[in-house]
């Protein structure tokens, strides 16, 4: 008999590899995450510093779209509203709380939250302010979670443009509302009268909110990114995960296999929106503050782009996107001034840089309509493997 | 009492009365088909006793229980297995995949290992190609991987709509071979086929199914010989 042991070997791994298999990862992206810190960020300077900060905030935001565009296949285009709030509050609680603990708002952190380029660092290793920054970043993560849960229960019903339009109208009524809250306080004695309820309502409004806590750090950035990832491929290539995956392939076969299709569309949506809220907060730290007016349906649709680009469910695929299209804009704007360089001032082209940006997706998507790897993986395309498919498909 | 019992089931898609009180019983153990024109009803009755669709009136009952109000996800764990119309892969997914979201509702493990065993045996062209796509399958495989993965929720009760769509006649041969074998081991089967001839070849027992309403039921051999049946459906006389 034929029976291949490498398949039955991979549909049940051991029992005893669970930790390893999920921790190990982590691990590893907690090496990198501190290499990226301490060796490549000081080499790197401020300018190179903030891309890569950008790069992995935008890679936590289309991955994990990518779990609700890509597997469940639904189409959401309001992952911008979950990051908005995580961003506020993120920015909220740790500002708010920093005013609390330390009658200030200063910098409380260890080496982990300390921007090189803020100048030479002299404190402990570790702080209270790291502490309390992991915390805004959960926090972040949860209101935007529970903000997923209430959103997905009654519109994952719907289904394709109409779900569409519930997400992109989610977004929006998000920012309205984070542009009507009530201005920051400011001083320690209002913030020590006030609630913490209240406190979440003293957003900032119109300004949006601003903080001087600089915690975010490529650490802390690429340390989510590497849950992130681990997260959503654990997901994508467990048994578990292929529920939601079937959700895409065929929704009524889906639920006929006794996938309850509806649970995991939710399941999906909440996870993705916890990612998102993660990486608002970490958005708001790495700059300072957190407007909701930039994190409109354009932000939405950047990230949209990513997962499309990536492939509609391929996390490495959403990796690589959320790479390029976050370099690609910066790297044009020196394009942009070389051209410009040799034109009349009077016909010069300020916004060249997006419209080569645009054409150079419309280009992507001509090419590679699958996006870049399709549903698979990097390390699925590898030519090898390939090889190996056809010879045990063959024989 | 039969495994499944279906009376006065109406199911209503919008405006459209698809079908208008029907009472159907199947035995257990046994092959029941239902037979009929396109457009009858045959699939809205199947995919109403899975729970894709909710009746407007009438009551299922499958091993006494009362399927009234449950989801599909809920009836597949009752022991009601659909292999649908059109197949119903999943594409992407290889024919392991697939195969291991049939046991999809199911948590034992030597069970599914045994099962999915079975299910090669009876489909060893399966086996040559598990980690294949179903996309890439031929129309008769993919028919085949679309039984073998309702064999893997280890139905009571398997539901097969149209199992001999756009096959060659040696695939469906085949295939009709094999759901006897699933029979003789035990699962009891509703059989929905536009080839009347093979189906009641196949089954113990028969209905025919007229525009939503039974027109007549009684054992396959019987209706096979009957004049209604072979003039319309079998093509003779
Ligand atoms: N989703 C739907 N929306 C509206 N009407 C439908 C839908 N599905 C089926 N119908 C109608 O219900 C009736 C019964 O359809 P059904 O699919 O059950 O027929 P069938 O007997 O399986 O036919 P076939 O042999 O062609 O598969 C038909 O008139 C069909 O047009
Ligand atoms: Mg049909």
């Amino acid at each position: 008999m034929s029976s291949t042991p490498h398949i039955a070997a991979r549909a049940a791994p051991a029992a005893w590899t669970v930790l390893p298999r999920n921790v190990g990862p982590v691990v590893a992206g907690l090496g990198l995450a501190l290499v990226l810190n301490f060796c490549v960020q000081p080499m790197s300077g401020a300018f190179a510093t903030k891309v890569l900060l950008d790069i992995g905030i935008n890679i936590i935001l289309a991955v994990s779209l990518t779990l609700v565009n890509g597997f469940t296949g639904q189409f959401s285009i309001g992952h911008a509203g979950f990051m908005a709030l995580g961003g506020y509050v993120g920015a909220a609680v740790m500002y708010y709380g920093s005013v609390q603990l330390y009658g200030g708002a200063q910098f409380h952190g260890g080496i982990l939250s300390w921007t090189v380029s803020q100048g030479a660092f002299a404190g402990p290793t570790f702080g209270t302010g790291d502490v309390l920054f992991l915390v805004a970043c959960v926090a972040a993560g949860l209101v935007a979670a529970v903000a997923g849960y209430i959103v997905g229960l009654p519109s994952l019903r719907l289904r394709g443009d109409y779900l569409a339009i519930v997400t992109l109208g989610f977004g929006e009524i998000v920012r309205v509302i984070l542009q009507s809250s009530r201005p920051q306080l400011e001083t320690a004695a209002e913030v020590a009268q006030a609630s913490w309820p209240r406190l979440l309502t003293q957003l900032g409004g119109a300004l949006g909110f601003t903080t001087p806590l600089f915690y975010t750090t490529l650490f802390w950035v690429y340390l989510f990114v590497a849950i992130t990832l681990v997260v959503t491929y654990r997901i994508k290539r467990s048994s578990y995960g292929r529920a939601f995956l079937s959700i895409r392939e065929d929704e009524v076969a889906a639920e006929a296999m006794g996938v309850s299709t509806t649970r995991f569309k939710v399941r999906a949506f909440v996870l993705a929106a916890f990612f998102a809220g993660v990486a608002g907060a970490l958005y708001a730290h790495s700059i300072g503050g957190i407007n909701a007016g930039e994190l409109g349906f354009q932000k939405s649709f950047d990230v949209v782009i990513m997962v499309v680009l990536g492939g509609m469910g391929s996390i490495s695929g959403s990796t690589v996107a959320a790479i390029i299209l976050t370099i690609l804009p910066e790297a044009l704007r020196t394009v942009t001034a070389w051209v410009n360089q040799y034109l009349p001032a009077a016909y010069a082209l300020p916004d060249l840089r997006m419209i080569i940006y645009s054409l150079a997706l419309i280009l992507m998507m001509i090419l590679r309509p699958q996006g870049l790897f399709g549903l698979h993986e990097i390390w699925d395309l590898r030519p090898w493997r390939r090889r190996r498919a056809k010879a045990t498909g063959g024989k | 009492m039969a495994l499944l019992e279906i009376r006065g089931l109406h199911v209503h898609y919008g405006a459209i009365h698809a079908l208008q009180g029907i009472d159907l019983a199947v035995e257990k153990g046994q092959i029941v088909t239902l037979i009929g024109a396109n457009g009858a009803g045959k699939s809205t009755t199947l995919r109403t006793i899975s729970g894709l669709l909710r009746p407007s009136a009438g009551t299922l009952t499958f091993d006494g229980q009362s399927l009234t109000g449950k989801g599909p996800h809920q009836i597949v764990r009752l022991g009601v297995a659909h292999a649908p119309e059109g197949r119903g892969l999943f594409a992407n997914f290889t024919v392991e995949e697939n195969l291991e979201i049939g046991a999809y509702a199911r948590k034992d493990h030597a069970g599914i290992a045994r099962d999915r065993e079975w299910a090669l045996t009876l489909f060893p062209r399966l086996r040559e190609r598990l980690r294949q796509s179903a996309a890439t399958l031929s129309g008769g495989e993919q028919q085949m991987l679309a039984i073998a993965r309702a064999l893997l929720a280890r139905p009571r009760l398997l539901l097969l709509d149209e199992p001999s769509l756009g096959l060659a006649p040696q695939v469906v041969q085949t295939i009709f071979q094999i759901v006897r074998e699933i029979n003789a081991a035990g699962t009891t089967i509703l059989l929905v086929e536009q080839n009347a001839r093979m189906a009641l070849q196949t089954a113990h027992y028969g209905y025919v199914l007229e525009v939503g309403r039974i027109a007549q039921h009684a054992p396959a051999a019987v209706l096979a010989e009957s004049d209604e049946v072979r003039r319309a459906y079998l093509g003779v006389g």
